[in-house]
């Protein structure tokens, strides 16, 4: 057991599929001898050499058409977009290739890659290194999306990933990369160190894709969030008094459908928190989905915070990011309904 | 008031269209045998010249000539010229076919068969294709059950592809094919991260993959160059320049003032412009590049500049956008035709042992689509079980899909 911050959570399970299994390879921009720009990769290619840990052209769609071909031939590519408004250029391989490659062959080649990408606001990143595209990935078949929210996860979800036979979106929230963040952004920065799942065991384990989490239990109203949204909505629990049930998702696609469903029928109430903006979003998904599987459990009309549908505004960060007054007045508003 | 003439728009424009007679003279065909043939180890610049002319092998006399002769055996000849002639019979078959209704769709390969009949040849059985909907011919020369793959155009109970993928989108791992999408270009790139991973693990198998002219104008296209050139990719990068896309001419791909192999120098890459239609000097370039990609020597660019005898597809009627007779007039002759006289010339073969050769390889393909269909045609119902249509979208089956089936109620 080690204390980690979520950016040595990662690299801890870099580390540990590099030295478990020899078709790991890991490359992106900066990733290499530097380590990337977040760190995540430091060491690795000191550690396991230059063959498997190294730096690629500035150029997303070529990062991830070689990522294809390299899965297909059989290897476990894992990839850094560096940052997930960057992965544009490369969604047309994504979406077009990666994605289809298993169904179009009817098995024949099969595309077990990685995409790690850091994603999400709360940086002053603006408009170009805040946004949340999740979304856009979600509506894909034959991808799976994946959100952790803290270190021990970050790692065993990683390695699922990894290890996973289907490309797996790994979108990294990169304002809790050393530290929860419960949107207080006035407060001082809390480090990962104080907080209970910031142990992490040093070697493999894994954390199942496809199963949610439950960051904290309750019988008022049940909270649906991923990512950095977890600790804000735990914060506003603790703020209002109300006694959520907070879901963290982990994995969006496939989604824990019986966890979401158990909770709901349990509480009666749902709000749906993402960063992402609202219009077609993650949220939109959940809340056909909660309507579909608890209609008649419900007591309340669902509720979803999110990003406004604006580009993520530089100088307005904190009027754009949806924080913990705007999620407890849908708490209130649901629990008041 | 500025004193400067306005500025224009250039819009590139083949020099003939429908009602105009074709004429090629523009085109400065080498003779055989006049262009070098460098050592494998060249640098990219140093093979400029060869980027912006012709390597040919085949004469008008029927002879070998040059450096890149490739001196090869009869029987090699022989089944280059089967396999040609296997895949233009194919082709006619299931266009008709599809004239016939009997599937939604066709691509022919017409014209252009040396290009992957001699590259398979000259490619290892192991090596790996990441082809384009025209290169046919590799399967047929890799012996992939014709059965099948007419059973993929027929999208039947016995396709491979469980009626997925529009006809002619084949996909054999076994036969070092991988699956066609669709999507034009993005396989190019995918092709150098296979040659990468095949250099990462030791492996002795190389990459050739396809690309037209037309769409060479994608960034994957670019985007392939730049990665071969700096890892080094054992690739070997085509360009089968058939003078068409569709309806647009090379010229609005860029052909107009540079070659498609000269893309290749300023990467840093090695690259070669070769007569297309010539088997021998498809066959001898291919080697050439598989030896510098087996050397660790890394990628070449090779443009086949051909001509696309046919239609783009079954969908697509040429006569409205070029003269009909184009196809004609291509300087370069047809691939099958030039190989025959050749083995004519050494004394090998006659007119009469290729009409039954013809007659043969007819007869195999008509018992081929007899059993094909046996197992239907398109809209005739016999098709895979529709609970297929919900597999292998991920390894494992998700709940959602699953409902989603059930919804389906199968
Ligand atoms: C990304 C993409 N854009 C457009 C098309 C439609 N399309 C199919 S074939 C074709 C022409 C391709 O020409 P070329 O690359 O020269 O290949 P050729 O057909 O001559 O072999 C076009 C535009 C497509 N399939 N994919
Ligand atoms: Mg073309």
């Amino acid at each position: 057991m080690a204390t980690m911050n979520m950016i040595q959570a990662l690299n801890s399970a870099m580390d540990a599929m590099l030295t478990k299994n020899a078709d790991v390879l890991i490359f992106g921009e900066d990733v290499g001898y530097f380590g990337g720009v977040f760190r995540a990769t430091d060491g690795l290619q000191k550690k396991h050499g230059r063959q498997r840990c190294f730096d690629s052209p500035i150029g997303e769609a070529g990062i991830v058409a070689t990522a294809i071909g390299m899965a297909a031939y059989g290897l476990k590519p894992v990839i850094e977009i560096q940052f997930a408004d960057y992965i544009y250029p490369a969604y047309d391989q994504i979406v077009s290739a990666a994605a289809r490659l298993r169904y179009r062959s009817a098995g024949d080649f099969t595309c077990p890659l990685t995409l790690r990408s850091p994603y999400g606001g709360g940086i002053f990143g603006g408009q170009t290194h805040s946004q949340s595209p999740e979304a856009l990935f979600t509506h894909v078949c034959g991808i799976k999306t994946v959100i952790p929210s803290n270190p021990y996860d970050a790692k065993g979800l990683l390695i699922s990933a990894i290890e996973d036979a289907d490309p797996v979106m790994f979108f990294e929230p990169k304002r809790i990369y050393n530290g929860p963040f419960d949107g207080h952004h006035d407060k001082p920065v809390q480090p990962w160190s104080k907080h209970p799942l910031s142990d992490v065991p040093d070697g493999y384990y894994t954390v199942p894709l496809g199963k949610a989490g439950i960051a904290r239990e309750g019988n008022d109203l049940t909270v649906l969030a991923y990512g950095t949204m977890v600790h804000v909505a735990l914060a506003a629990a603790q703020e209002t008094g109300i006694d959520a049930e907070i879901v963290d998702l982990r994995t969006l696609i496939p989604v824990d459908i019986e966890t979401i469903t158990q909770s709901i029928e349990k509480t009666g109430r749902c709000v749906i928190v993402h960063e992402a903006t609202r219009t077609s979003g993650f949220g939109a998904e959940l809340t056909a989905l909660v309507q579909e599987n608890c209609f008649y459990h419900l007591e309340a009309p669902i509720e979803r915070v999110t990003g406004w549908d604006t580009p993520y505004p530089h100088a307005f960060e904190w009027q754009y990011f949806p924080g913990p007054d705007r999620v407890a007045d849908a708490m209130r508003r649901a629990m008041e309904a | 008031m500025k004193n400067r003439a306005p500025l224009s728009l250039h819009i590139p424009e083949p020099k003939h269209r429908p009602g105009d007679r074709p004429d090629f003279s523009d085109i400065k065909v080498p003779k055989a045998g006049e262009m070098r043939r460098p050592d494998i180890n060249v640098a990219a610049k140093d093979t400029l010249d060869l980027a912006y002319s012709l390597i040919r092998v085949l004469g008008e006399d029927n002879e070998v000539h040059g450096p890149w002769a490739p001196m090869l055996d009869l029987e090699l000849m022989k089944r280059g010229l089967r396999n040609m002639m296997t895949t233009r019979i194919y082709d006619d078959r299931m266009y008709r076919a599809q004239r016939q209704g009997k599937t939604s769709f066709y691509m022919k390969c017409t014209g252009e068969e040396a290009i992957a009949v001699a590259q398979a040849a000259a490619l290892d059985a192991e090596d790996m294709c990441f082809p384009t909907y025209r290169q046919q011919g590799l399967l047929i020369a890799r012996g992939y059950p014709m059965v099948d793959m007419m059973c993929q155009v027929y999208s039947n109970e016995r396709d491979p592809l469980k009626g997925r993928q529009l006809p002619i989108m084949y996909s054999s791992k076994k036969h070092g094919f991988f699956s066609i999408a669709g999507n034009l270009a993005m396989h190019f790139a995918q092709a150098v991260g296979w040659a990468m991973a095949s250099a990462y693990k030791n492996d002795d198998r190389i990459v050739s993959t396809w690309i037209g002219d037309g769409s060479t104008a994608e960034g994957d296209f670019h985007t392939a160059l730049v990665f071969a050139a700096v890892y080094r990719a054992p690739v070997i990068l085509n360009i089968v320049n058939n003078q068409w896309a569709i309806s647009s001419y090379q010229g609005i791909a860029g052909g107009e003032e540079s070659t498609f192999a000269a893309r290749g120098v300023g990467h840093g890459i090695p690259s070669l412009r070769v007569d297309g239609n010539d088997f021998l000097a498809v066959y001898a370039v291919t080697k050439w590049a598989a030896d510098r990609a087996r050397a660790n020597l890394g990628p070449t660019v090779i443009e086949h500049f051909t001509y696309r005898a046919e239609g783009h597809s079954t969908s697509d009627d040429p006569s409205r956008y070029r003269p009909a007779d184009e196809a004609k007039a291509w300087p370069l002759g047809d691939p099958i035709d030039r190989l025959k006289k050749h083995l004519i010339a050494l004394g090998k073969w006659s007119d009469a042992e290729h009409t039954a050769l013809e007659k043969e390889i007819d007869e195999q393909i008509r018992a081929a689509q007899k059993e094909a269909e046996s197992h239907g045609t398109l809209g005739s119902g016999k098709l895979p079980s529709v609970k297929t249509m919900f597999e292998d979208v991920y390894k494992e089956m998700p709940w959602h899909i699953r409902r989603q089936r059930q919804e389906m109620g199968v």
